[in-house]
C-alpha cells in the first residue's frame, strides 16, 4: 500500500556511456518475471518477448564503424499514451509512479501496444510454456501470464512489495521509521548490471543518486535540451509522455573519422 | 421527369413478392455454398480461440493487422445506408426509391458483421462483455470512457438500432402486403409484424412522419459513427500517419464512397437475379453513377490532404512511414506498388467508367467499377494502417512487417459470403424493394391535363 507519509517516485538512470550491450538486464529480467523462452519460432514469427531489450545501432560504415546499444524498457511515462486507451484499466498509474499493467483485466485489444511509442508492451500470442524441468524456476511471486493479454516492464513490482514486507517486520510498523531506498530494492536488470549502467531509485529521496539527473531534465524541458548540466535526456521527449527512465549520453572518446 | 412506365399496383406486388412467394432454383445452392465457407471460417475462429492469436501473422509490432482492417471497411460499407435512405429521402431524390431498402438492410447485416471483428481479434473474446456492456459492479471497475474503444460499441449499436428502427418502420406497409397474401404459419407471422397495419390516412401519416423524424434523427449517427470509429487511430499519438486530425471526415466520405458502391454492386445482383428490370432500372444505377462521381472526387481530395498533412510537418519519423508507403525500398511488402494499384482502382480506373452515360447504363461496367472500388478501399484501409506501425517511430532496430496468414485470409473472405448469405436469406423472406415506396414513386409520377398544361396530378406536403 502507497504510503502517505513518505511517498514514492521510482524511476531509472541509464547510463549509455557504461552500457556495453552484454545483455545481462536482458536475461535477467527473463529469469526474474517468468518470461517465456525466445525460441527460434518465437523469433521467426517475429514475437519474442523482452521486457527490457537491448536495441543495437550501426553508426558509420564498415570498417570504420561503431556499435551503439541502448537498453530499453517500460519508461513508466507520467503522462503514458497507453494508459487513457484501455477500455478495461488493464492499465493505469499508480501512487508511487509506476504504470502498472492488471493481467486479470487485459481482454487484449492491443490498443496500448499500439500507442505506446517505445514499443516496450508484449503481446502473448501463444500460451508460454517452458521445458518441463524449467517450470521448477518459475518466480513465485510473478504472475504466470495467459495468453491474449499484453505483459510489460514493472519495474519488478514484486521485489518493491518484498522490500516493504522486510522493511515493516524490520521496523515493526508499516513504512514508518525506515523508507525503502534504491539499496533496499533493485530490479532484477538493475541489479544484474556488471557495469552499473542501469540506475534506480527514489526520486522522493532527497539523498538519492539519480535526483540530480531528473532536476535537471525537468529544469530544461524540450527546447532547453543545451542548457543541461548532465548528459540526461528523455527518449522521444517530443511525445511529451514525461518517462521516468532518463539515458545519459554517451561520451565518444575515439569519435568516427568523419563522424562528428 | 423519370424514365420507366407506370406499372398498375397489382403488378407492384406481383413482381416484387415473388421473390418471396416462390423459390428460384438456384437459391439454396448457392445459400448453401456461402453457409459452408461461413461454418469454415467459424471453424477456424474457434481454433484460434482455443489457440490463441498466434495463428494468424500478427506480430510484435503490427498488432492490428487484416481484421481491423475489414472491421473499417464493413463499418464504411454500412455507411451507403444512411446515406441513400435518410440523406436522398430528405432531399427528396425521387430514383432512390428502389434502393433504399437494400442500401439499409446491408447497413445492418455490415453493422453486424463488422462488429465480429474486433471481438475475435482481442486476445480474450470470451471477456469483451466486459468492456462492450459493463457489468461489473462488484468492483467497481467501469470502462475507461477516455478511449475509443468504448465510443466504438456505443457508436455502432445506436447506429444499428436506429438502421433497424428505420428498416422496420418502412417494412410495415409490406408486411400488411405479405400478411393479405400468405397462408399458414407465415401468415401468422407476417400479421404480428404488420401489427395491425390496415392502410388508413392515420397510418399512412403516422408512417410518413416517423421515416421523416428517423431521417433527421440519423443524420447525426451518420456522421459520427465512422468519426468515432476513424478516432480509433487519429487519437493514437505513438503511430505516425494515425495521428491525423482529417480522419474523421476522410474516414466519413470514404465510407460513402465504397458503400454507395455496394450498394449499386447489390442492386445489380438483384436485378438480375430476381428479374426486377422495371424496378431497378438504368436511370436509378446511372443516378447512382453520377453521385458517386461527386463522393469519389470529396474522398480523393481528402486522401491527397492525408497525405499533405502528413509531409508538410517534415517529421523524421512521419517520413519514414511515408517513405514505406510510396517509395520503393528493400522491405518485403511492396507498398508503393500496392499504393499505385489502391490509388488507381479506387478513383481513376471508377471515374473514368461512371464518366460517359452510356457506359453508367452498361450494368457491366458499373458492376467492374463498383468492384474496383471496394477492393480499393479495403487496400486504403491497409495500406493506412499496417505500415505505421511497421515503422512506428524512429527507432528502427524495432522496424517490423506483417505477413497475413491463411487464417485472417479466410476470416476476412467469410465475412463476404456472410453478409451475401444474410441478403439472400433476407429477400425470401422480406420484399428487397419497398412495395409502397414505389407506388408512392409512381403516384407521384401520375401526371393530369388542365387545359393545354400537363402539370403533377399529386403533390407531397412534407
Amino acid at each position: 500500500m502507497p504510503n502517505a507519509e513518505f511517498p514514492h517516485k521510482w524511476g531509472m538512470v541509464i547510463d549509455l556511456d557504461k552500457c556495453t550491450g552484454c545483455q545481462a538486464c536482458v536475461i535477467a529480467c527473463q529469469a526474474e518475471n517468468n518470461i517465456p523462452i525466445n525460441t527460434k519460432d518465437y523469433f521467426l514469427q517475429r514475437r519474442a518477448y523482452e521486457w527490457i531489450r537491448i536495441e543495437r545501432y550501426w553508426e558509420g560504415e564498415y570498417p570504420n564503424i561503431k556499435a551503439r546499444f541502448m537498453p530499453v524498457l517500460c519508461q513508466h511515462c507520467e503522462n503514458a499514451p497507453c494508459e487513457p486507451v484501455c477500455p478495461v484499466f488493464a492499465t493505469y498509474h499508480n501512487e508511487e509512479g509506476l504504470n502498472v499493467q492488471v493481467y486479470n483485466r487485459c481482454v487484449g485489444t492491443r490498443y496500448c501496444i499500439n500507442n505506446c511509442p517505445y514499443q516496450v508492451r508484449m503481446f502473448n500470442y501463444w500460451h508460454p510454456n517452458w521445458p518441463a524441468r524449467l517450470e521448477n524456476q518459475l518466480n513465485p511471486d510473478v504472475t504466470v501470464r495467459t495468453r491474449g493479454i499484453t505483459e510489460k516492464c514493472t519495474f519488478c513490482v514484486q521485489r518493491l512489495r518484498r522490500g516493504e514486507i522486510e522493511v515493516e517486520a524490520r521496523g515493526g510498523q508499516r513504512l514508518s521509521d525506515e523508507r525503502i531506498t534504491g539499496g533496499n530494492y533493485d530490479p532484477a536488470c538493475v541489479q544484474a548490471c556488471p557495469t552499473n549502467a542501469l540506475v534506480f531509485g527514489d526520486l522522493e529521496d532527497q539523498d538519492t543518486s539519480i535526483k540530480p539527473y531528473f532536476d535537471d531534465v525537468n529544469a530544461h524541458p524540450g527546447h532547453g535540451e543545451h542548457d543541461r548540466e548532465t548528459r540526461g535526456y528523455r527518449l522521444l521527449e517530443e511525445m511529451n509522455t514525461r518517462p521516468s527512465v532518463i539515458y545519459l549520453k554517451k561520451i565518444d572518446q575515439y569519435p568516427l573519422k568523419g563522424g562528428h | 421527369m423519370q424514365e420507366g412506365k407506370v406499372l398498375p399496383a397489382a403488378q407492384v406486388n406481383r413482381d416484387l413478392l415473388r421473390s418471396i412467394l416462390e423459390t428460384p432454383r438456384w437459391f439454396w445452392p448457392v445459400v448453401s455454398l456461402l453457409g459452408m465457407i461461413v461454418l469454415a471460417a467459424a471453424v477456424t475462429i474457434g481454433i484460434m480461440v482455443d489457440r490463441g492469436l498466434g495463428i494468424t501473422g500478427l506480430n510484435y509490432k503490427v498488432v492490428w493487422g487484416f481484421f481491423i482492417t475489414n472491421f473499417v471497411f464493413w463499418i464504411g460499407i454500412s455507411h451507403a445506408g444512411v446515406m441513400l435512405s435518410a440523406i436522398l429521402r430528405l432531399a427528396k431524390a425521387e430514383w432512390r426509391r428502389p434502393a433504399t431498402r437494400a442500401a439499409e438492410v446491408l447497413t445492418i447485416f455490415s453493422l453486424m458483421t463488422a462488429m465480429i471483428m474486433p471481438i475475435i481479434h482481442t486476445g480474450r473474446p470470451w471477456r469483451i462483455l466486459y468492456w462492450a456492456f459493463p457489468y461489473d459492479f462488484a468492483r467497481g471497475v467501469w470502462p475507461n470512457i477516455r478511449t475509443p474503444l468504448v465510443w466504438d460499441p456505443s457508436a455502432i449499436l445506436t447506429y444499428l438500432t436506429s438502421s433497424t428502427l428505420f428498416v422496420l418502420i418502412a417494412l410495415v406497409p409490406d408486411f400488411a402486403v405479405l400478411r393479405d397474401r400468405t397462408t399458414g404459419w407465415p401468415k401468422i407471422v407476417y400479421t404480428m409484424l404488420a401489427m395491425g397495419w390496415e392502410g388508413n390516412p392515420r397510418q399512412w401519416k403516422l408512417q410518413i412522419i416517423a421515416g421523416v423524424l428517423l431521417s433527421a434523427l440519423i443524420l447525426p449517427v451518420f456522421v459520427s459513427v465512422h468519426s468515432i470509429v476513424s478516432w480509433d487511430f487519429g487519437m493514437a499519438v505513438a503511430i505516425k500517419s494515425w495521428h491525423s486530425t482529417v480522419f474523421a471526415p476522410y474516414f466519413v466520405v470514404g465510407a460513402v464512397h465504397s458503400g454507395v458502391s455496394a450498394v449499386v454492386f447489390a442492386m445489380i445482383l438483384l436485378r438480375w437475379a430476381y428479374g426486377w428490370q422495371d424496378y431497378i432500372r438504368h436511370e436509378h444505377i446511372d443516378a447512382l453513377g453520377r453521385l458517386l462521381i461527386v463522393v469519389a472526387t470529396g474522398w480523393f481530395y481528402f486522401l491527397v490532404m492525408e497525405i499533405i498533412f502528413g509531409i508538410y510537418g517534415l517529421e523524421g519519423d512521419e517520413l519514414a512511414v511515408r517513405a514505406l508507403q510510396f517509395l520503393p525500398g528493400d522491405h518485403g511488402v511492396a507498398y508503393n506498388v500496392w499504393m499505385i494499384v489502391f490509388v488507381g482502382i479506387t478513383y481513376f480506373l471508377p471515374v473514368i467508367l461512371w464518366l460517359p452515360k452510356a457506359w453508367r447504363r452498361n450494368l457491366w461496367i458499373m458492376s467492374v467499377a463498383c468492384i474496383s472500388v471496394n477492393v480499393g478501399m479495403w487496400l486504403e484501409r491497409y495500406l493506412l494502417f499496417v505500415p505505421g506501425q511497421a515503422n512506428k517511430q524512429f527507432q528502427t532496430f524495432t522496424w517490423n512487417d506483417y505477413l497475413p496468414q491463411w487464417p485472417e485470409a479466410l476470416i476476412v473472405g467469410a465475412t463476404f459470403a456472410f453478409v451475401s448469405m444474410l441478403m439472400l436469406l433476407f429477400s425470401r423472406v422480406f420484399p428487397l424493394v419497398p412495395l409502397y415506396d414505389i407506388k408512392e414513386g409512381d403516384i407521384l409520377k401520375t401526371e393530369m391535363q388542365i387545359g393545354r398544361r400537363t402539370v403533377p396530378a399529386t403533390f407531397r406536403e412534407d
